[in-house]
């Protein structure tokens, strides 16, 4: 199995070449090994929080990380409380925008609540982020109650000071629908490729529209929706088969691969299948998640019930290594405290 | 900085931290405004890529449509029915007294008089739209004269009338000029009555039966010719009974036109009608409730004797007599009071109370796509309620045109 990217001087880079399951889930969190270089004790194998900020002193570590917490709700603050802290690290201005992709549907909606609560609370804004949503239904009008358009507008654009030029979304209703495709890869280009894409995962296994079958390195296009997802996504149009939208448009999986860091929200048992397929098992164009075991930086969120069909060796190894993975939401960074942080950082490498 | 689209736009206002009444429930959701017209922020966001440019934050208030009244013969020592040189000013006193109440738009009535205080009175009475001056006239209600002798309640009967003769030519020839008119009340038992509701329906003014003996079946023919409101439900008409309900039944008629129910006024100043009667009105037919005050010129005086058409009246409390009897002669209970006394009394949803004041006026004269609703559209005519519906503010085409005083420090 060849390296998943160039190692970085004071982090180590661990691949195993052997066949094993477990190594087949990607390179372990090179921090635990304790080789920060503000550490003074030998490394060990016990996760001990080393580090205030993974952040800062391992920017570039390539690594799979699978968060389990135990109830939807929890999922979707730890979700919420690690784009907060990306977003407040990244130092966003007026000449460095933070490029976020989002999701739509109900998974996201917990962590899209906890992120308004934040701007509410003056502890983030979203002024100089960008957002490029993954796809929109074909047809539907855009102010129809279950367009994404709408979705995203009532879940999280109203509640928020993020300027509508910010915004981007897939116009379903486009004269020229592969143009408005082509045109939106272009945004992301410009826009200068996205920082952290976040999406969830259907029942079949597909990020975004990619259905069954879909190239894993496709980009932005149309695509009729398979039967699967007309079935999940009946319960918002009245039950009604024939008024579901039948194509839309969707960012490729290369697309999302492109971004910097990509982080699937998964919960609730109705997935666990499909976490199984995109995990445990082989990069497969069926269940197109998969394709993000070859991605430098991913993070996945789940609760308990989402993880039902994963071997309990591989629950047991991730759930250990929660005290580590929660440093990255902990301390909860604040814009209200940029000054704090600035020293907190760079002073105190351990927290309380 | 993003600059707008060509020469300088017109701000877009976004009330915020507030619950409105919008689609029959309170939603917590954000106003916005723009052009004294109620936006759709959502395409504003997507299509215009704009955002708000004021924001005011409403301390948690309910923002309701802006209350209709419409059927108010005065106030504040005006009477709408006396033909003075200067109509238009009282009318102006008054629009602005009522801001106060919640009121953004009404209709002035007119009670029984002689064709000269018509001819007279109605050309001085312009429909108007609403502002800082004062609430917007919606047109003219004329209550009578053509109405019957028994149930003339406060009416003078010397000036009470007829169209058995000439039906509508009776009519013109009474009221002068219609053009002003938005509503009139008779008794649908008159002979020729029939032509008359269609003559006034087909000039777009609504017929409202009331001051009237009518049984049930002279009632329902009365609204297949297009009568569509009773004025002041139980009052001046005969009592409910169980084999002839009278104009009371029409509120459970199955023999209107199809697609279509009446509307009734009710006086809920907790004195024209008690609130048992108030309850079964409301369980038989909620969409058809229209408040109104059907306030005298004593209305915001004190206790004493006042002016109401050609006749005296007295004031004591809440109660208006005709002065020496025992007659009730209109309420002096303002529109927010009304709204209150029938939220307790009748139990029912906020909602209710509200639409009632609002919704169901501006549907009863065609205009519930600008008035009466909070919908995307709308003119944005509202008013700011703390959760015991008292009135915080009053704002007419966006404009703030009154505030209580607590809410102007």
């Amino acid at each position: 199995m060849a390296a998943l990217g160039p190692a970085v001087s004071s982090c180590e880079l661990r691949v195993s070449a052997s066949s094993s399951r477990l190594s087949r889930l990607g390179t372990r969190c090179c921090c635990v090994r304790g080789a920060a270089p503000l550490s003074q004790t030998p490394a060990s194998l016990s996760p001990r929080p080393l580090l205030a900020s993974p952040f800062l002193t391992c920017p570039l570590q390539n690594t799979m990380k699978l968060i389990i917490l135990d109830h939807y709700s929890q999922a979707s603050e730890w979700a919420a409380k690690y784009i907060r802290n990306r977003i407040i690290q990244f130092h966003p201005g007026p000449d460095k925008y933070f490029t976020l992709g989002l999701p739509t549907g109900s998974t996201p909606l917990g962590c899209y609540k906890k992120l308004i609560e934040y701007y509410k609370n003056g502890d983030l804004s979203f002024k100089y982020v960008k957002t490029f949503n993954m796809d929109e239904y074909v047809g539907l009008p855009r102010e129809h109650p279950e367009s994404y358009h709408s979705f995203m507008w009532n879940n999280f654009f109203k509640h928020i000071d993020i300027h509508p030029e910010n915004t981007h979304i897939l116009d379903g209703n486009a004269a020229d629908l592969q143009a408005e495709c082509d045109a939106f890869e272009e945004k992301i280009q410009a826009a200068g490729g996205i920082e952290l894409f976040v999406g969830g995962i259907g029942p079949d296994g597909h990020i975004a529209f990619n259905e069954p079958g879909s190239s894993l390195v496709s980009r932005t296009r149309v695509k009729t929706l398979a039967m699967d997802t007309i079935l999940a996504n009946a319960r918002f149009f009245d039950g009604d088969l024939a008024k579901v939208p039948t194509m839309a448009l969707t960012v490729g999986v290369g697309t999302v691969m492109d971004a910097r860091e990509v982080m699937i929200l998964i919960t609730g048992a109705h997935k666990a299948f499909a976490l199984y397929k995109a995990i445990e098992e082989g990069v497969n164009h069926m269940w197109t998640v998969s394709a993000f075991q070859q991605h430098p930086r991913t993070v996945f969120v789940c609760d308990e019930d989402a993880t039902l069909e994963l071997k309990v060796k591989t629950v047991k190894y991730f759930k250990g290594l929660m005290l580590v993975h929660n440093k990255l939401v902990d301390p909860l960074y604040s814009i209200k405290e940029k000054e704090t942080e600035k020293s907190q950082s760079s002073k105190k490498p351990y927290s309380d | 900085m993003r600059d707008g689209k060509g020469a300088s736009r017109a701000p877009v206002l976004r009330f915020t931290n507030c619950r409105i009444l919008r689609g029959r429930r309170l939603l917590r959701e954000d106003l916005w405004v723009r052009e004294g017209r109620i936006l759709d922020p959502e395409k504003l966001f997507f299509e215009e890529r704009l955002v708000a440019d004021q924001q005011r934050d409403c301390g948690g208030c309910l923002l309701a449509p802006g209350f209709i009244d419409v059927q108010i013969n005065g106030g504040f020592g005006v009477d709408f029915s006396q033909a003075t040189e200067d109509v238009g000013s009282g009318v102006a006193l008054v629009a602005q007294r009522i801001l106060s109440h919640g009121v953004t738009s009404f209709c002035p009535t007119l009670v029984t008089s002689p064709p000269e205080v018509y001819h007279k009175v109605l050309p001085q009475i312009p429909v108007k739209s609403g502002g800082p001056h004062g609430a917007g006239v919606l047109g003219v209600h004329l209550e009578g004269p053509f109405i019957s002798r028994e149930k003339r309640g406060a009416h003078p009967e010397a000036y009470l009338r007829s169209f058995e003769a000439n039906a509508f030519h009776d009519v013109l020839a009474t009221y002068g000029s219609l053009d002003n008119v938005r509503i009139v009340t008779l008794a649908p038992e008159l002979g020729r009555s029939h032509e008359v509701i269609r003559a006034l329906t087909a000039r777009g003014i609504c017929v409202s039966l009331g001051h009237s003996v009518a049984d049930l079946q002279v009632a329902e023919e009365a609204v297949q010719s297009g009568a569509t409101f009773i004025t002041h439900l139980f009052n001046a008409m005969l009592p409910f009974h169980h084999r002839d309900p009278g104009i009371v039944g029409l509120l459970t008629s199955d023999r209107l036109p199809p697609g279509r129910h009446i509307f009734y006024g009710m006086i809920s100043d907790g004195i024209h009608t008690n609130p048992a009667a108030l309850r079964i009105a409301h369980r038989a037919h909620p969409q058809g409730l229209v408040l109104v005050t059907d306030a005298v010129p004593a209305l915001g005086l004190g206790n004493g004797r006042h002016t109401l058409g050609q006749q005296e009246v007295e004031v004591d409390g809440l109660t208006a007599y005709v002065a020496g009897t025992k007659t009730l002669s209109g309420s002096i209970a303002p529109m927010d009071v009304c709204i209150r006394h029938f939220l307790q009394a009748t139990g029912c949803s906020v909602e209710s109370a509200l639409e009632a004041a609002s919704l169901h006026p501006a549907q009863l004269l065609g205009l519930e796509k600008l008035k009466g609703t909070l919908d995307f559209g709308a003119d944005a005519d509202f008013v700011m309620l703390d959760d015991s519906l008292h009135v915080q503010a009053t704002y007419i085409s966006g404009e703030l045109v009154w505030q209580a005083e607590e809410a102007r420090q």
